[in-house]
């Protein structure tokens, strides 16, 4: 305790707050670009913490990951584009929001979503930090194929309209996702003999591509912005009250999306690039009006944006606890502390405990500034977006997408990849295959091959190799997940399509 | 749209920003500044003989792994000691993927040898993936490796409560139970998974090996007791020490931050192996730079002694003729054991 209050004076010195607002400033404008994500945020802000104290450092690096994951959302909400992977989900209905020229509102709601989901994060952090490490260890590959299984379970929901479109979409992620070398075996695929192509097809990537290019084509061929100008704000601005009495008035769906995004964010390996999604599934499975869900539910925003934050913190855990990072981002946090000399484990936390628990507040301290730097950005960006004509808009982006693409690895053939995936992605939608499955296929692909292959190895002597992935309690339950999953994607459509249901969906059928 | 394209000029690349940083505005830099900078790093050798490049002065180390890994942060601890010595900014720059390979084949094609361009190379993987891979794109060879800076010695590492508490118990248990040992490491016929083939050939027995994207993955396997023990850097060993037996390292002698770790060789079977890191220029470059070079690399390696030590790292300054012994030698120990693999 005496640990903590020394922390917090040591946080509340001009310089740290200093450097947390610009922290979260700067990470909250990276990560509202396309193709620019946190890892790239802190990768670029790594050679000026070297200058600094090992304190200011990773509060500098803390506040920018903050910021930056909380940034994704404006362009999911305006431009239908994921700033960062762990906003996908928002753009479900953040968009939607937008055109129905309640922008303004789904931005606000998001930004109070993260102020909530980044505190409570590092309250998981502060306080059950050693006991989630266990559970966080327990996820071993026979746990992470289960885990990729439940992810792709999402694909049901994802596939707005014909699940075998969503499906499809979902199997061409996967196939992508075998591209480069194998990550059991270390042969390598589908490379047709051309080198660069041993990198695979990096996530970001395909994201920028599959989202950005085919939201860019659509502006253009239809010659008009991605909000309708008559929505413009001042008009019909709901007030910050209003949308926080909306945020806060369904307080289920806040804590789920909390809860869903903490235990996502210490798996290893799944990292936020799926929190948001499943706390959006479950948003909608546990929703009384699950049909609302994608046409502009301010829920579907709240439990996106929360999780995602809660992420942040929640994934320093099995960091600080064990040296595991639980998210790309959290690697370069690790070097930052072998830099300084900061071994993971418990030491963390008793020998250096002050430096580590300023680290953690200064998190806390970093969510709290999002409610003033994201309310005043939104109304800037907002405002921008919907003031600049689509004929600048469109190469504006255009430009910054293919810098971003270019600077995650300083590949022109990533760009070449997501031009490629673009323009693909622009006649798959048109035939009704989108970018979310795609995209989480490939995410959750390589998560699912690995986990299978290395339990079967370490299967190799038993008579029934595959009886390996139900050997413990968690992947027994996890799997029951799985099929639940599956049967509650399935079940309501083989009703419906049988006739058993006729109140399914009165909206699609219209039937009497 | 004015705010976001502010932002975008301030982050280019990574590789700007770091240049902009130490050398002031990049484009206010004129010509002439440039060739004076360049003369004084190569005004010894050359005696006023500027061989190529004046408009960039700057040296691009190339990285061709994710940023946070353990060649990014020797590179940064580095990079400001090159720095002061060589008087030239030096970028590090990070070009991941296909487990370095991306980064190499590209280097090899495109590099100019003039010292301004050096890439970050790693045995084994630079002798095991052009055997393993028919299109991995690079060779062995096909450039002037300056030096090899430091290595990590392999260890096989178990969980502190495994009823191993020897690498004898655990041979002996391998030996009566073949291929029920598992053992995880950081990727396919990588240094982990080469020495564990070692010790399977000098121990005979019969051990199965499960590859792991990276090092990442290993303190969570080894906690969460998803494998028997891992093969690993004696580095997992330092940082892990509360939580770990290291049962042997693949060291010649014992690794400072490990001394009542006993060697591979002491418990009676020859491996010596592990990750060797150094850097390379492209082929061609004249012999002088790769000197000047080496010696920039030997003495910041002097400087860094005392932070890379204890995080289990062994200094190492190998260049000249010793680098085709190293690498001779460690292709000797390895290829047999890849070739039988294909």
């Amino acid at each position: 305790m005496e640990m903590l209050l020394q922390a917090l004076a040591s946080l509340m010195t001009f310089e740290s707050v200093i450097t947390v607002l610009v922290g979260v400033s700067a990470g909250l404008l990276i990560g509202s670009m396309p193709g620019l994500t946190a890892t790239m945020a802190l990768a670029v802000l790594l050679p000026f913490t070297f200058s600094m104290e090992a304190l200011q450092g990773l509060i500098a690096l803390g506040a920018v990951y903050m910021g930056s994951i909380y940034g994704g959302a404006f362009t999911a909400i305006l431009i239908n584009t994921p700033g960062t992977p762990s906003s996908i989900a928002t753009t479900f209905d953040g968009y939607p929001m937008a055109r129905q020229g309640k922008a303004f509102e789904a931005l606000t709601a998001a930004t109070l979503a993260s102020v909530v989901g980044g505190l409570v994060g590092v309250a998981f952090l502060l306080i059950l930090a050693p006991p989630l490490a266990r559970l966080a260890v327990a996820f071993g590959p026979a746990e992470m194929f289960w885990v990729a299984m439940l992810g792709l379970t999402l694909v049901a929901s994802l596939s707005s309209g014909s699940l075998l479109k969503g499906m499809l979409g979902g199997c061409i992620g996967m196939l992508l996702s075998t591209i480069g070398v194998s990550p059991v075996g270390g042969e390598t695929r589908f490379t047709f003999g051309f080198p660069p192509l041993q990198g695979g097809i990096e996530l970001i990537v395909a994201l920028i591509g599959l989202f950005v290019i085919p939201e860019l084509l659509t502006m253009a061929a239809e010659g008009k912005g991605a909000l309708p100008r008559e929505g413009d704000f001042g008009k019909r601005e709901a007030s910050i009250r209003q949308v926080a009495r909306t945020v806060f008035g369904k307080p289920v769906n806040l804590v789920r999306s909390c809860l869903i995004g903490q235990i996502i964010a210490i798996i290893p390996g799944a990292g936020g690039n799926v929190t948001s999604l499943v706390a959006y599934n479950e948003a909608r499975r546990f929703s009384k009006d699950p049909e609302s869900f994608g046409k502009g539910n301010v829920e579907g925003i709240v439990a996106s944006e929360s999780s995602n934050n809660v992420m942040v913190a929640g994934s320093m855990i099995p960091l600080l606890t064990l040296g595991i990072p639980g998210a790309p981002p959290d690697a370069i946090i690790l070097g930052v502390l072998l830099l300084h000399g900061l071994r993971p484990g418990l030491d963390l936390f008793t020998e250096t405990g002050v430096l580590t628990n300023g680290f953690i507040l200064s998190m806390g301290l970093a969510a709290l500034m999002l409610l003033p730097v994201g309310l005043l950005g939104a109304r800037l960006i907002h405002r921008i977006v919907i003031r600049t004509p689509y004929y600048f808009m469109v190469p504006c982006i255009a430009m910054v997408t293919i810098l971003g693409t270019f600077s995650l690895r300083n590949s022109l053939l990533d760009v070449a990849i997501m031009l490629t995936l673009g323009c693909a992605g622009y006649f798959l939608r048109l035939i009704g295959i989108y970018a979310a499955p795609i995209v989480l296929g490939l995410i959750l692909g390589g998560i699912a091959e690995q986990g299978y292959v290395q339990t079967m190895l370490a299967a190799v002597t038993d008579p029934f190799p595959w009886l390996r992935l139900l050997s413990n309690t968690l992947s027994k339950v996890l799997a029951a997940m799985v099929l639940l999953g599956v049967a509650t994607a399935l079940v309501p459509i083989w009703l419906q399509r049988s006739g058993r249901l006729d109140k399914a969906s009165p909206d699609k059928r219209g039937e009497p | 749209m004015a705010g976001r394209r502010i932002t975008t000029a301030g982050l280019l690349t990574r590789r700007q920003q770091t240049h902009n940083s130490i050398n002031g505005a990049r484009h206010e830099t004129s010509h002439h500044d440039a060739g004076r900078r360049c003369l004084i790093f190569f005004h010894d050798r050359y005696g006023g003989e500027c061989p190529s490049r004046l408009s960039d002065s700057s040296i691009d180390y190339v990285i061709p792994f994710d940023p946070g890994g353990e060649s990014d942060v020797t590179a940064r601890f580095q990079e400001p000691i090159l720095e002061d010595i060589l008087d030239v900014s030096v970028n590090v720059v990070h070009r991941p993927g296909g487990g370095g390979a991306v980064a190499w084949s590209e280097f090899q094609n495109s590099a100019e040898p003039d010292g301004y361009e050096i890439i970050g190379v790693n045995i084994p993987h630079i002798i095991g993936q052009p055997i393993q891979r028919s299109d991995a794109g690079f060779d062995t060879d096909d450039w002037e490796i300056i030096t090899f800076f430091h290595s990590t010695p392999n260890a096989l590492i178990v969980p502190a409560d495994s009823p191993f508490e020897t690498l004898d118990d655990l041979v002996e248990y391998a030996r009566d139970n073949p291929e029920t040992v598992t053992l995880g490491g950081s990727g396919t016929y990588s240094a982990n998974h080469l020495d564990m083939l070692r010790l399977e050939q000098e121990a005979d027995v019969e051990l199965t090996y499960i590859p792991f994207t990276g090092t990442g993955p290993l303190p969570g396997a080894l906690e969460g007791g998803h494998v028997t023990g891992v093969f690993n850097y004696t580095m997992l060993g330092v940082q892990m020490d509360d939580s770990v037996r290291v049962l042997a390292v693949a060291s010649e002698e014992r690794v400072p931050a490990l001394p009542d770790v006993p060697t591979f060789q002491e418990e009676g079977y020859d491996i010596v192996g592990g990750a060797y890191r150094g850097v390379a220029a492209p082929a061609g470059t004249p012999d002088e730079i790769v000197e000047v070079l080496a010696d920039a690399f030997a003495e910041a390696n002097e400087r860094i002694t005392d932070e890379q030590e204890p995080l289990g790292f062994v200094m190492e300054y190998i260049s000249g003729d010793e680098i085709d012994d190293v690498i001779d030698m460690l292709a000797e120990a390895y290829g047999p054991i890849l070739e039988e693999a294909e």
